[in-house]
């Protein structure tokens, strides 16, 4: 076994290939291999195995932040059956969501501009509800419909909103400067 | 790939005992604390019975270096020669520091890292603090009476790459066997995770004499996971100094005192501070250069007016790191006070306030980090004292590469769990490119002139393609030390043109050579003996992590493949006992080379074991 990213990172954990995923069960996988293959167990052995260590670790730190983060897992499963969710190439999302998009990075301006911490803080909640139905429904699409190509598109349309999250958190550190 | 399961390790043999170190490399002052084989961990003193051994260092004409309480007496009448909080200026250049006009020093105008000039030459804060780390390893050879096999040292948690690096080489300098850099808060919540069985997340704020961390900890069942990490490289008590300082200068009626007597009215300041710790006012005297009195008269009050901003700073990371977790303050089950300087009332009172709950101050905020530290490198030199744990850390600062525009695209986010590795791929933007130049930078900020830059370096012969068709893949690996290498490909042709880097305020080997060559000009030692006790030394730890190995597992090795790692040993046995350095290297790189498969296999094995829950621990010696 040489640790290498063409891992099944699902086969790695001992996990079912699946979206919907028992996250502690994944915790508590995650620490039995880490315990095992961290550089800090093999500090005082050879060269090789230091590095060995080092290189799983790494796969094992890669491979879990992905499965551990829904965004992640899903495009994960979906490159791992062959389809490429194409976020740089392709924006083809239903018209409502682009123009809610649109909506919402207009109040975001303007709640940076006024620095409306409670605007902001607002437009974080319904950014997570809407965020946490999309991957209920993208779940359904994945483990249970298996629709591929809408699946890819949801991913598309979660990414848009988890940059936007990012903006909006990076917006409320900046009031903390 | 596994080619027998018979059960390794079935002989036991009793595991050798190696002295392990840890210290804590601080601004003011320094410590090294080491786990006692009945299991206590101690901080270890000097002859004198003190543990503090303040950071401060003097160079003397003849070349002697004085080190700790000796050479602090020194630092108003020497300034010049004498260092203090040269921590400070660790992996940073001259733009970085001309702006604080209050150090003493002469600064030399050199590339990359900044230098002093001295009266003995241009010394690097590099070769100060390999000083400080020197007489710490010294300290602990003598009080425990043999070799060190390695040591951990500690670094501020906010602590960029060339920092870490210039660390790393310090400690390459001094001559110690560095086993990990370990963040200061998270040795301190090893400490007291270990000492007070805790569990939940817990914050740990760490003011130093020059730096402020703050790191959020979830603890359980032996692991310590950092779940996110900030702060401010450039604030610590020494600032709470300046503000009694700045306020002495007015008061007095000072417009230029010489460096000397900056010095005098710093160290009253800093006096001022501390005695303000225990009581609610003081009053006492200091004489100057020119025979005159000032009088150093501050109460509680004053103190705060004129520290409050400095407090509140503190308060602005704690915050984001609490965002980065994506937590609130009411999931906080505890606040661990590390550092000097957290004995301050007003920041016990702020801390106290912000998380709303007192602060945990049971163990000695001096000797906290220095004691995890120890514990640290007791558990990576191998010695089993049947509790076990895993720390998993994170980078505290994004790694980004410089695109056009002059604008960072993040390879690694901040809080990514270390080791990490990420990879980017890059195209040419002319026809028949064969090179391209790459800018790493480090930092939050969009724009690359804003982050701090670690290294150029340009990839060389890519086979002339039309634009856009070569594919440069960028990897950045951080290892477990924080410590980022990159390397760069091009994937459609397979030319592997590869190149690791180091960051351009850090040391090449050339110059750590040179330095070490320097340090014996003056000594009685030569080279040439450092060197072959340095190898000997490696060599002696890899015989025994091949012969422990061997004693565990050899049943994942069939007979020939035993034999041949058997005979790689004898081999470097034999070279041991002669003194040819080059011998033993090659001995050495040899039996590394042919263990490297059976490394794989136990750990293989390893693996297996930790996903079929089968519990190896109990076969293992």
């Amino acid at each position: 076994m040489i640790p290498v990213a063409s891992s099944n990172y699902f086969e790695l954990f001992q996990m079912p290939q699946s979206f919907r995923l028992d996250l502690g069960k994944l915790d508590s996988h995650y620490l039995e291999l880490q315990t095992r293959v961290h550089p800090d167990k093999s500090a005082h052995l050879s060269d090789a195995e230091r590095r060995l260590s080092l290189q799983w670790a790494t796969l094992a730190n890669e491979a879990y932040q992905t499965l551990k983060r829904p965004l992640e897992r899903a495009r994960y499963l979906l490159k791992i059956q062959g389809v490429d969710t194409r976020e740089e190439d392709n924006t083809a999302m239903p018209t409502e969501f682009l123009l809610e998009q649109i909506e919402w990075r207009e109040e975001l301006q303007e709640a940076v501009i006024l620095r409306n911490q409670q605007a902001m803080e607002r437009l974080a909640g319904r950014l997570k509800t809407e965020t946490d139905n999309l991957f209920d429904s993208l779940g359904t699409l994945l483990d249970d419909e298996r629709q591929h190509p809408a699946a890819a598109v949801m991913v598309r349309q979660l990414a848009f909103l988890e940059k936007l999250g990012r903006d909006l958190n990076d917006a409320l550190a900046a009031l903390e400067d | 790939m596994l080619l027998q399961i018979s059960e390794p390790g079935a002989n036991k043999t009793k595991p050798v005992r190696r002295l392990a170190i840890g210290i804590d490399l601080g601004t003011t002052n320094s410590l090294v604390a080491t786990v006692q084989e009945n299991g206590a961990t101690t901080v270890l003193t000097d002859a004198k019975g003190r543990a503090l051994l303040p950071s401060v260092v003097r160079y003397h004409a003849d070349g002697e270096v004085e080190v700790g309480h000796g050479a602090k007496l020194y630092q108003s009448e020497d300034p010049e020669n004498t260092f203090v909080s040269v921590k400070r200026y660790m992996g940073r250049g001259l733009e970085d520091v001309v702006t604080r006009q209050d150090a003493p020093y002469r600064f030399a105008d050199t590339p990359g890292m900044v230098q002093f000039e001295t009266k003995v030459g241009l010394i690097s804060p590099v070769q100060v603090s390999a000083e400080i780390l020197k007489a710490l390893h010294q300290r602990a050879v003598q009080s425990l009476g043999g070799e060190i096999s390695g040591a951990v040292i500690t670094v501020p948690a906010y602590f960029d790459d060339a920092q870490r690096q210039a660390t790393k080489d310090a400690a390459k300098l001094a001559g110690l066997e560095v086993f990990r850099l370990l963040n200061e808060p998270t040795a301190a919540a090893v400490a007291y995770g270990l000492d007070q069985a805790a569990e939940g997340t817990y914050a740990v704020y760490d003011l130093g004499g020059g730096t402020f961390d703050i790191s959020i900890l979830k603890l359980t069942r032996g692991v310590f996971e950092v779940l996110a990490t900030n702060g401010d490289p450039a604030l610590g008590g020494d600032d709470f100094d300046r503000a009694i300082y700045d306020w002495l200068l007015t008061l007095n009626g000072y417009s230029e005192l010489s460096t000397g007597d900056a010095r005098r009215l710093l160290s009253a300041a800093r006096e001022a501070k501390e005695r303000l710790s225990e009581s609610t006012e003081t009053e006492f005297l200091t004489e100057m250069s020119d025979g005159s009195v000032a009088t150093i008269a501050i109460n509680r009050k004053a103190f705060n007016r004129l520290t409050e901003a400095l407090v509140k700073r503190t308060l602005t990371p704690v915050r984001k790191a609490l965002r980065d977790a994506g937590l609130s303050v009411q999931d906080i089950k505890g606040v661990v006070l590390v550092g000097g300087a957290t004995r301050m009332p007003i920041i016990r009172k702020a801390v106290g306030e912000f998380f709303q709950q007192p602060p945990l101050t049971d163990l000695d905020p001096d000797k906290v980090v220095a004691l995890g530290a120890a514990m640290q490198a007791n558990l990576l030199a191998g010695n089993r004292t049947g509790e076990d744990w895993l720390l998993l850390d994170v980078i505290p600062l994004s790694l980004g590469i410089e695109t056009l525009g002059g604008l960072s695209e993040k390879i690694i986010q901040r809080n990514s769990t270390i080791p990490v590795a990420r990879a980017q791929e890059f195209t040419t933007w002319k026809d028949g490119q064969t090179a391209m130049s790459i800018h790493v930078v480090q930092g939050e900020r969009e724009l690359v002139s804003e982050c701090r830059s670690l290294a150029r370096f340009e990839l060389r012969g890519i086979p002339p393609m039309v634009a856009g068709v070569a594919r440069v893949r960028v990897t950045y690996q951080v290892d477990a030390d924080g410590l980022l290498s990159v390397s760069a490909a091009e994937q459609t042709s397979g030319v592997e043109a590869r190149i690791e880097v180091k960051p351009s305020y850090g040391l090449n080997d050339g110059d750590i050579a040179r330095m070490i060559e320097d340090s014996y000009t003056h000594a009685k030692d030569d080279l040439a003996a450092r060197r072959l006790q340095e190898q000997k030394a490696e060599s002696a730890r890899l015989l025994e992590a091949t012969e422990s190995a061997l004693a565990e597992d050899a049943a994942l090795l069939d007979p020939d493949e035993q034999a041949v790692i058997v005979e790689g040993m004898q081999a470097l046995r034999f070279a041991l006992e002669g003194s040819d350095w080059q011998a033993i290297k090659q001995a050495a790189d040899a039996l590394n080379e042919v263990s490297t498969e059976f490394a794989g296999r136990r750990m293989d094995y390893s693996i297996k074991a930790a996903l079929t829950g089968r519990k190896v621990d109990a076969i293992r010696v």
